[in-house]
This record gives C-alpha cells, sequence and structure tokens, in this order.
C-alpha cells in the first residue's frame, strides 16, 4: 500500500491530478472576478454567497483545499527526493535543450502558494471567520484592495508566475496521466500556452482597470 | 588547435575530488573526443602522472560504456551522439572544455570520470526480461507482431544504457531508461503476459535505489544519444495506472 | 594431453547431434545445484550459457570487464543473424546453411560443428522472439530476412543495423532473471588472470576486481570461456578496445590447444583510417552491400569527386570479377579486391586506400526512404564519424581486422585440452574454417550458449557429483594467484618510457603489415624476428603509473600487452607453416593464375592445434585431420 501511494509515479499522479483540478477551477474564479467590473456591488456579493453556501459548491471547496494541501505537500516532497537525487551538481551547469518552465516550478509553485495565503487572508478565511471583515460584501473588500498600488503590484506579479507554472503543468499533467497521443499531444500543448496566457491575462486585466481606471 | 580541459580527478570513491587544468596543444579536428583525452594520457602517463580514468569500449556509439558530462551535456553539445563519436571538429581554437562525471546519488563517482552505474543493472534484474526458458520458445512466426509496433518497440530497444538521461535529468531521474525497457516489452505480444509484475518491479527498484522523480522537464530526450522520445515515459506510466 | 580426440558421434551427419543428446549423460536436478560454473564473459554465448546453465538449476558465476554484462561487445555486431528457416521459400534447408558455412570456410572447418550450428540456429531465432528480440517484419507481421554476402538466400534475421545489440540485450534480459533468482551470480569489472588447474581438471580462477585491485579466487567444477576474438592484435580493428586474448592466452598456456590462430577475418567494409589518433575502425555492415554498389574510377589517381566520376569511368571490380555474386562475394573475396586495387592505385579519398561503396543506384529505384528503413542507423555513424552524408556521397571503405575464425581447440563437446574446460563462442575454433560468413557468428555464439553448451557440459560434470565444493585454499590457488600478482608487480616495476598502447600500437602495424590480408614466408619470417624484438623493449622499457591495489587502467592494458606479444608470434608461426592459401590466409606464393587462392587440400586439410612447451620452447603442431564425409572440397568460386 504504501509503495502504491508513495511510489514516484503514483506521487506524480496525484499530484497531476489535483493540478488539473485546481487548473479548472482557475477560469470558474475568473469569471466570478469579472463582476467586479461591475459599478453594481450585487451580482458579485451574490455569486460569493452563492459560492459561499451552495451544498455542491461546498464539496467542490473542501476537495479544492484537499487539492491545494495535496499539491503542495508533494511538490514540497517530490522536490526534496529530487534534490537529494543529485547531492553534486554540475560546474558546467545544464545546457540541456527543455522546457524551460519545468525547471523552476517548485520556485513559480512556492510564489502562488505565499499569494494564495496572502489572498486567504483578504477574503478566504474572513468568510470562515478565522479573521475580521464582512463576508456579505467581499465587492468592496476587492474594490479596496486594488486601490492599493503595492497590492496590485503583488498582485500582477503573482499572476504572471502562475502563467510561468501553467505553461509546463498543463501539458506536464497530460504527459504523466499517460495521455499521450500523436496528434492530440500537440493540440494539449497549444492549448496549454493559450491557457497559461488567458487565464492571467484575464486577472490582471481585472486588476488593472480597478486600480487605474475607477 | 589548443584546448584548456578542466576534468574532474578522483582517486577513489571516498577520497575528495577537485577539476585539475590541462592546456592540450594540439588537438586535430578529425579526432574522436576519447582519442584527444587518449593523448592526454599518453603525455601524463609518459610525465609519470596517473592518467585520467573514462570508462570506454566499443567506440561505435553502441555498448553504452563511454559518457561524460561536457560543457553542460551528456556526451557533450552535439545531439544524437556518445561521447566515443564526438568529434573534435565542434570545438574551437582556445576553447575550455569542462569534462564531468555523470552527477546523481545511485551513480557514484568510482574514480575520476567512471561511475558506477549498477543501479541499471539492478532495475533491469528486477523485471526488465520475458520469462521464458531456452528450449520453450514457440515457432518465430507462430506469434505475429505488427509492424508498427515491432517497429515501435525496436525504436524504444536501442538503449545502451550509458546513462545519460540521469545524467541530463535535473532530478536525477531514470524515468526514460526505464520507461525504454518498459515499452519495448508492452509494444510486443511476448512482453504482455508479465507486464503488470514487470512495471511494478522496475518502479520500485528505480524508486529504492534513489533515483530522483520526473517532471517531464524533457532533458533526458534532448541528451539521449539514441533519440529516445519521452512518449515512452507517458507509455510507463500508463502501464504503471494499468498494474494496480 | 597431445592427442587430439574430436569426439564426433558416429552416424550420419544429420543424425549426430540428436543421437548425441539422446546418449548424453545427465545430472540430477538435485545434484545440479551444488555443481559451480564460472562463464567468462557476458556476450551472446557467454550471457547465454550462464542464463540456461542457471535455468538448468547449476550454479553461475559470471564475469566479465565491463561495467555491466550489457556491454560484451557481441552489442556492436550490426548486419543480422542467419538461420535456415527458409521464411523465404528460396530453397534454403539446413544442409544449405551448413553447405554454405562449410564453403565459406574454405573447407577448413569440422563437419559435424557445423551441422549442428547451422541446425540450431532456427531455435536460436526462435528464443530471440520470445525472448522480446525486436526483430525487422514485414507487413504481414512475421519476420523478415534480408541477404548476406557469400550466399544465394535470404536467410538473415536483423533488427536494422543493430543486430548485434538486439540479440545482446536479449540475453542480457534472460541472464537478469537468473540473477534476480540467484541462480547466477554477476561478477562485473573483473578480469580474468589466470586459470586454475587441480589434478589436470579446471577448477577456478584468478580475477582481478578492476574496482579496488584486489586479487580474488573464484572456485568452481567447471570453467567455460566465452570471451570473444583477437581482432585488436591490429591495435586498430572493428573490435571494443578494450577486447582481448588473454584469458584464452591464459589458458592456452595452462594446456588448452590453440588452433589455427593466423585465421583472422579482415571485414571489407569499414571507415578508413582518416587521422593518426584514431583508436579504432567502425565496421559499416556487410548487409550494406546488398544495395551498395563498390567501385574505384578506371582511371589510376583520378582525384575528381566521386560524384563527377561518370558512369562509364567507373570501375565496378566485384561485379565484373565475380558476376555471379557481385557485390555479394564473401568478406575475405572483397577484402583483397579492395586491397588489390587500391595497392595498384586506384584507390580514393586522401589517403588513396579506400573505395567507393554506392547507394546512388538504389536510392534512385528504391527511394530515400526504404534505404533509410534498411540503414538509417549506419548512414547516420558514417556521417557522424566522417562528416559525409552517404545519402549524397559514396561511403569511403578499407578493409579492417574484424572476427578470429581460429580460437582455442575444443572437441564436438566444446572443451578444450583441458579437462573442464570449455571454449564458447568466438573465442573457439570450431565452426568457420578459414573464413566466417556474414551473420553467423551471431548465430554460432547464440547456439553455442544456449543451446549446444548447456548439453554437453552436462556429460562431463556428471561425474562431478560427488566432487564437494572445491576450497580456494588449496595450494594450486595460492600458487597461481602469487603468479599473477607477481606478473603484475612486474610490469609495474619496469618503469621505463613508453605506454603499453604505444607498444599495442607498434604490434598491430607489424601484424596488419606482415600477416594481415596478404601474407607471404619473407614478411612473416621478418615479423617474428620484429615482435621478438618489441617483447624484449616492452619488457625493458614499458611505463605504467599507479600500483596493483587500485582501479588502473593502465596496469589492465599492459597486461592484455604482453599477452597479445606473446601470442602474436604464435600467431605468425601458424600462418608461416600454413603453406597453402585458403579462406581469410592469403599466402601470395600460394595463388591461381589469376589472383585467386590456391587451397592445397592434400597437405593443410587439418586444424593446426598449437600446444604450449613453455616460455623458452617452440609450441607443438598437433594436426587434427578434416574428413569431408558429406561434402566433396571444391574449388570456391564465386564468379
Amino acid at each position: 500500500m504504501y509503495k502504491v501511494l508513495f511510489s514516484s509515479i503514483s506521487k506524480k499522479f496525484v499530484m497531476a491530478l489535483a493540478g488539473l483540478f485546481l487548473i479548472l477551477f482557475l477560469p470558474v474564479h475568473l469569471i466570478i472576478n469579472f463582476m467586479l467590473l461591475k459599478n453594481d456591488p450585487g451580482p458579485f456579493n451574490k455569486a460569493a454567497h452563492f459560492m459561499a453556501t451552495f451544498p455542491i459548491v461546498k464539496i467542490i471547496e473542501i476537495l479544492l483545499i484537499g487539492a491545494i494541501l495535496v499539491h503542495v505537500f508533494y511538490g514540497i516532497f517530490l522536490q526534496i527526493q529530487n534534490w537529494l537525487a543529485r547531492p553534486v551538481g554540475y560546474v558546467s551547469g545544464s545546457k540541456s535543450e527543455t522546457s524551460f518552465f519545468s525547471k523552476f516550478m517548485i520556485w513559480t509553485g512556492a510564489s502562488v502558494l505565499t499569494f494564495l495565503i496572502l489572498h486567504f487572508f483578504n477574503f478566504y478565511f474572513i468568510k470562515l471567520g478565522f479573521v475580521d471583515g464582512n463576508p456579505e460584501d467581499f465587492y468592496s473588500v476587492a474594490h479596496g484592495l486594488f486601490k492599493i498600488p503595492a497590492y496590485n503590484y503583488i498582485y500582477l506579479v503573482c499572476f504572471g508566475i502562475l502563467g510561468f507554472h501553467l505553461f509546463h503543468a498543463f501539458s506536464s499533467a497530460f504527459q504523466t496521466l499517460g495521455l499521450n497521443h500523436r496528434i492530440w499531444t500537440p493540440v494539449v500543448k497549444v492549448f496549454a500556452w493559450i491557457y497559461a496566457i488567458a487565464i492571467p491575462a484575464g486577472f490582471a486585466i481585472i486588476s488593472i482597470t480597478l486600480w487605474q481606471f475607477r | 588547435m589548443k584546448l584548456t580541459l578542466k576534468i574532474w580527478r578522483q582517486k577513489n570513491a571516498t577520497s575528495k575530488g577537485a577539476f585539475m587544468t590541462y592546456k592540450m596543444d594540439d588537438v586535430a579536428p578529425e579526432m574522436s573526443f576519447l582519442e584527444m583525452l587518449d593523448a592526454l594520457n599518453k603525455k601524463l602517463v609518459e610525465g609519470s602522472n596517473e592518467p585520467v580514468a573514462f570508462d570506454h569500449d566499443c567506440r561505435e556509439g553502441i555498448c553504452g560504456s563511454c559518457g561524460m558530462y561536457i560543457n553542460g551535456h551528456p556526451h557533450g553539445p552535439v545531439p544524437a551522439v556518445t561521447t566515443c563519436l564526438l568529434s573534435m571538429r565542434y570545438f574551437k581554437d582556445g576553447d575550455t572544455v569542462w569534462i564531468e562525471p555523470w552527477r546523481a546519488k545511485p551513480f557514484p563517482v568510482i574514480k575520476d570520470l567512471i561511475v558506477d552505474r549498477s543501479a541499471f543493472d539492478k532495475i533491469q534484474s528486477a523485471g526488465g526480461f520475458i520469462s521464458i526458458n531456452t528450449g520453450a520458445a514457440p515457432e518465430a512466426n507462430s506469434i505475429v507482431v505488427p509492424r508498427k509496433d515491432s517497429d515501435n518497440a525496436f525504436d524504444s530497444a536501442v538503449c545502451i544504457g550509458c546513462g545519460a538521461c540521469v545524467a541530463a535529468c535535473k532530478n536525477a531521474s531514470a524515468m526514460l531508461f526505464v520507461s525504454a525497457k518498459i515499452s519495448q516489452f508492452a509494444l510486443l505480444p511476448q512482453g504482455r503476459v508479465e507486464a503488470k509484475e514487470r512495471v511494478r518491479a522496475m518502479v520500485d527498484k528505480m524508486d529504492e535505489l534513489g533515483f530522483g522523480n520526473c517532471s517531464n522537464t524533457g532533458a533526458c530526450e534532448a541528451e539521449c544519444p539514441k533519440q529516445i522520445k519521452i512518449t515512452n515515459i507517458a507509455r510507463l506510466n500508463r502501464e504503471f495506472y494499468k498494474a494496480f | 594431453m597431445g592427442t587430439l580426440n574430436s569426439k564426433i558421434p558416429d552416424g550420419p551427419l544429420s543424425q549426430k547431434w540428436t543421437k548425441y543428446k539422446a546418449s548424453v549423460k545427465l545430472v540430477n536436478p538435485a545434484n545440479k545445484k551444488k555443481l559451480e560454473i564460472i562463464v567468462i564473459g557476458t556476450g551472446l554465448s557467454g550471457a547465454g550459457a550462464a542464463s540456461a546453465l542457471g535455468e538448468l538449476g547449476y550454479s553461475v558465476k559470471n564475469f566479465c570487464y565491463q561495467d555491466s554484462p550489457r556491454r560484451a561487445h557481441s552489442v556492436a555486431a550490426q548486419g543480422g543473424i542467419n538461420a535456415a528457416k527458409n521464411y523465404q521459400n528460396d530453397g534454403d534447408s539446413i544442409y544449405r546453411l551448413f553447405y554454405d558455412m562449410i564453403k565459406g570456410g574454405d573447407y577448413r572447418a569440422r563437419e559435424a560443428n557445423v551441422y549442428r550450428a547451422a541446425e540450431v540456429s532456427n531455435q536460436v531465432i526462435d528464443h530471440y522472439t520470445a525472448l522480446g528480440v525486436p526483430f525487422a517484419r514485414d507487413y504481414g507481421g512475421t519476420l523478415d530476412t534480408r541477404s548476406f554476402g557469400g550466399v544465394q538466400v535470404s536467410r538473415t534475421f536483423y533488427a536494422k543495423g543493430q543486430t548485434g545489440q538486439q540479440c545482446l540485450l536479449g540475453c542480457y534480459s534472460s541472464l537478469n532473471r537468473q540473477i534476480k533468482k540467484g541462480s547466477v551470480v554477476m561478477y562485473p569489472r573483473r578480469e580474468m588472470l589466470d586459470l586454475v588447474i587441480i589434478d589436470g581438471k579446471a577448477r577456478g580462477i584468478i580475477a582481478r576486481n578492476l574496482i579496488t585491485g584486489e586479487i580474488e579466487r573464484h572456485s568452481a567444477h567447471a570453467v567455460v570461456l566465452a570471451t570473444g576474438g583477437y581482432g585488436t592484435i591490429y591495435y586498430m580493428s572493428t573490435l571494443a578496445v578494450n577486447s582481448n586474448a588473454s584469458a584464452a592466452w591464459k589458458a592456452h598456456k595452462k594446456g588448452a590447444f590453440f588452433a589455427n590462430p593466423s585465421f583472422l577475418q579482415i571485414h571489407p567494409t569499414c571507415v578508413p583510417q582518416l587521422n593518426q589518433f584514431q583508436s579504432k575502425l567502425t565496421l559499416m555492415s556487410e548487409s550494406l552491400r546488398n544495395d551498395g554498389r563498390i567501385w574505384v574510377p578506371k582511371v589510376k589517381g583520378d582525384k575528381r569527386p566521386s560524384n563527377s566520376i561518370p558512369e562509364d569511368e567507373r570501375d565496378y571490380y566485384l561485379e565484373r570479377r565475380y558476376p555471379a555474386f557481385g557485390n555479394l562475394v564473401p568478406r575475405d573475396v572483397a577484402s583483397r579486391a579492395a586491397k588489390e586495387r587500391c595497392d595498384a592505385g586506384y584507390g580514393v579519398g586522401e589517403t588513396g586506400l579506400a573505395v567507393n561503396l554506392d547507394f546512388r543506384d538504389s536510392i534512385k529505384k528504391q527511394g530515400k526512404k526504404a534505404i533509410e528503413n534498411k540503414y538509417g542507423n549506419l548512414f547516420d555513424m558514417y556521417k557522424t564519424i566522417t562528416g559525409i552524408d552517404p545519402y549524397e556521397e559514396p561511403m569511403m571503405i578499407y578493409p579492417a581486422g574484424h572476427y578470429t575464425m581460429g580460437g582455442l581447440w575444443v572437441n564436438y563437446e566444446l572443451m578444450t585440452t583441458v579437462k573442464g574446460l570449455y571454449a564458447i563462442g568466438e573465442s573457439n575454433f570450431s565452426d568457420h574454417g578459414a573464413n566466417r560468413l556474414g551473420a553467423s557468428s551471431l548465430m554460432q555464439a547464440a547456439g553455442d550458449g544456449y543451446f549446444i553448451l548447456p548439453n554437453t557440459i552436462s556429460n562431463y560434470l556428471a561425474d562431478e557429483i560427488r566432487v564437494a565444493k572445491i576450497s580456494t585454499d588449496r595450494p594450486e590457488f595460492e600458487e597461481t594467484e602469487k603468479a599473477a600478482t607477481w606478473r603484475l608487480e612486474k610490469l609495474i616495476s619496469i618503469n621505463g618510457k613508453q605506454t603499453a598502447s604505444s607498444f599495442h600500437k607498434r604490434l598491430g602495424k607489424i601484424m596488419w603489415d606482415y600477416c594481415g590480408m596478404i601474407r607471404n614466408e619473407e614478411g612473416l619470417k621478418k615479423a617474428l624476428t620484429l615482435i621478438s624484438d618489441l617483447k624484449t623493449e616492452f619488457w625493458s622499457d614499458l611505463k605504467v603509473t599507479g600500483t596493483i591495489k587500485e582501479m588502473n587502467p593502465e596496469l589492465e592494458k599492459a597486461g592484455r600487452v604482453a599477452d597479445y606479444i606473446e601470442f602474436a608470434s604464435l600467431l605468425v608461426t601458424d600462418a608461416l607453416e600454413r603453406r597453402e592459401s585458403c579462406g581469410a590466409h592469403f599466402r601470395e606464393e600460394f595463388q591461381t593464375p589469376d589472383g585467386e587462392a590456391q587451397r592445397n587440400d592434400e597437405e593443410f586439410a587439418y586444424v593446426a592445434a598449437w600446444e604450449y612447451a613453455g616460455e623458452d620452447n617452440p609450441h607443438i603442431l598437433h594436426k587434427e585431420e578434416l574428413k569431408f564425409e558429406e561434402v566433396e572440397m571444391k574449388v570456391r568460386s564465386y564468379k
């Protein structure tokens, strides 16, 4: 059983599944965030309320938190093993032609995680009641935050990093799951690139609009 | 041409190693990389210095003995060749060449540029075979194999076990090596019988020996002298899931 | 010792092996485990034997000098492996394969052994296929074959240009299965230093651990040598640079007769020497001659680029001289023909020591894709080495030392003249006569290892079941170890100025110049003097760095070169003694008016088996008369 859960391929399998699940959640979040662009706080708050209370979403939320924890835990675990596998490095470095962003997954991942924690303090923990605030009016909270330039800088940088993470993550997950195909793999790769640009771009548009144009 | 060589020298497994600098004045572009080292060694021995130890044998790129990490690449900067077939015409006068042994925990240095790759043999003997006794084989044409499958199996089977994939991988993962063997047998009807036991045994052994995990970076594929593709790794993953 | 008993079973040729197997003594399964067998070498024959013996239940110890059994030089065989399957319906049969080998070997091989090799060839293909060797297949999914030099049927199974690699990895996988089971214990990075003989029987070896330098003793009830050939005696050859004759030579000095040492095949299609530092002549598979046409310019010294020489100014000399076989004449014939043209001044390339192997016509006819499918990796390799693209320009090729038909003398059971010592694969002499046909070395090595030795060894071991595990504390081990260590110390203590490699290079030149493709009495006698001088110089001016008790590649090399220098004298002596031309052994004095080899069956239809008589005494020649009951000795003609 231990071997089943902790063999190198199993760990990667879990990483990939959790990662894909998180990837799927991103557009949902983005769609809701687009409601911030409206001058009326109603739709956004309503959506936020729906997300906080609807039973099925509740289940998904638990899964989502689980996926984050598993993805982070396994990611760190795999990385430590990887470092241990090469105790002495190369003086001449590595000049191999590789998937560039794959080399920094632990660092892009850690950056995204840091942002996520910040994000949780601003919203999610309020909802859970861990932190003071009004969970019924995230619209105002968001608009307030996007008025702070430093917050916008961090936000934009982190979404840029998320993009880097996604560049490798998306197609890598397919490879790990063994979903490899002569025709479809190149299609997935192209889609992954589009996705890795479009999603962070969407979030960035909201940030820049609220910060500069409102 | 003139070259400056920076070579990792290490007396034995337990001693601490260091880079030593050697100047080569008369390297001919027709030489192979190993012939260039032969020339260096001749000079060293004649001067009563210990020659640089490196593994080599067939010198035609098929035995998989040779392997050194040259200027940031396993087997040097030219794709799809082993060190023994790496021609010096790819280097320029005045170049500095860094020569390092494979670096991975399961490949400890034995001496200078020689590493212990017995971990690969251990993975193979964990399950890299088809259990058939001599004399028990059916008539060769009694099992037909689609030509496409047979060709694909061949493409995976050309692995020479040199270890460049491990050396190149930032995680020192042996997935390309293992996946090549798994793929060869997975694609042939003869190998399907024990497919499940094989993949579990080989992956378990690979993990146990301390290789890193695959992060689909693709350095292995880029550096493999036999151009084995990472699609083999996807197949290994599939075979592994199927085994449970 | 002294008399040769080849132990060929009675009865008609086609029944000998069946009859032998039916009457051979067997070892009870319970006793097999108690019997230990040492196998030296992990190539097709060695790994094959080790795994087959392991499967039978014997306790096997398998040794190799490489870091892994997967690197044995069988790995480099390219073209293919023969079998008499007759899948092409082109009239092939066991008898025809046998006949082709006897004829190809110029009637200097033992009929019974050759017939048996042909007989087990089909089982070899079945076994490899079952082991997952990805041989080339036709669109219907059945195995494909191609034709090879010296024959008129298509019986060569292949896996692109890497058949040896695929077969070896098949052997390696079956070996691994036994290693996992525990029936074979693998000892990589070990070099056999000497054979231990107790009461006239081979009982073990002294080996050096090449990592630690430690000298080890290993005992067994029988010892099997699967140590390959000695082509590296030419320094540059198609062999792995570390291939050597040391194990065989040590066994020879302990009483195993050496047979036909001068039968050394020069392979016609190799990448020529391009520079003075070159350490290796890479083989370009003979299979290339299926589709490539060999030619030189008709005009002497024509230095135009090959592609700009018009068709009517090209001399396709093999097609001209041998219309029946054309470019597919046997290796010895093709090699000499190339040398003849180059010596006459028609050679191409800067050195003039090369001929063209041209694919232009085949590419035109079959398309580039088809040629790529068949020879892609060979073309790539050629381009990597030379920088020339053979799809665009003809390959330049020249002959190089390749395979040794000679080897330790063995009887029908593959046992040498030392009891309990066997020699299999290329290390024995038995199946190829004076010349080997393409794709039959893999066939013979695999046959010896998987199917023949495991059957014959029981005939000896059946009488050994009462012999308990042999102690390595016996005085014979003590003495042999002492002698081996003393020799290593001596090599280091010379402390002269020249490296082992430089001696090897000089020895190679002597051998190539005087005992290569074409030999004559004067040259051979000169070679003997030169070798003797070289030996004296070696033992007074050799430089070996480092110590015994550590990894020391220079010391390994020095030991091998020292053995080669001794062995070279025997090789030349054998060439001198054989006053005829046969197969690869071409004596200038003995040729037909049109320059073909002239055999002398009256006087030389024998196997020359040489007995070692001590350091300062000449070798003693024993003759095993070759009786041809099935085939008639004819002039070998490929015209």
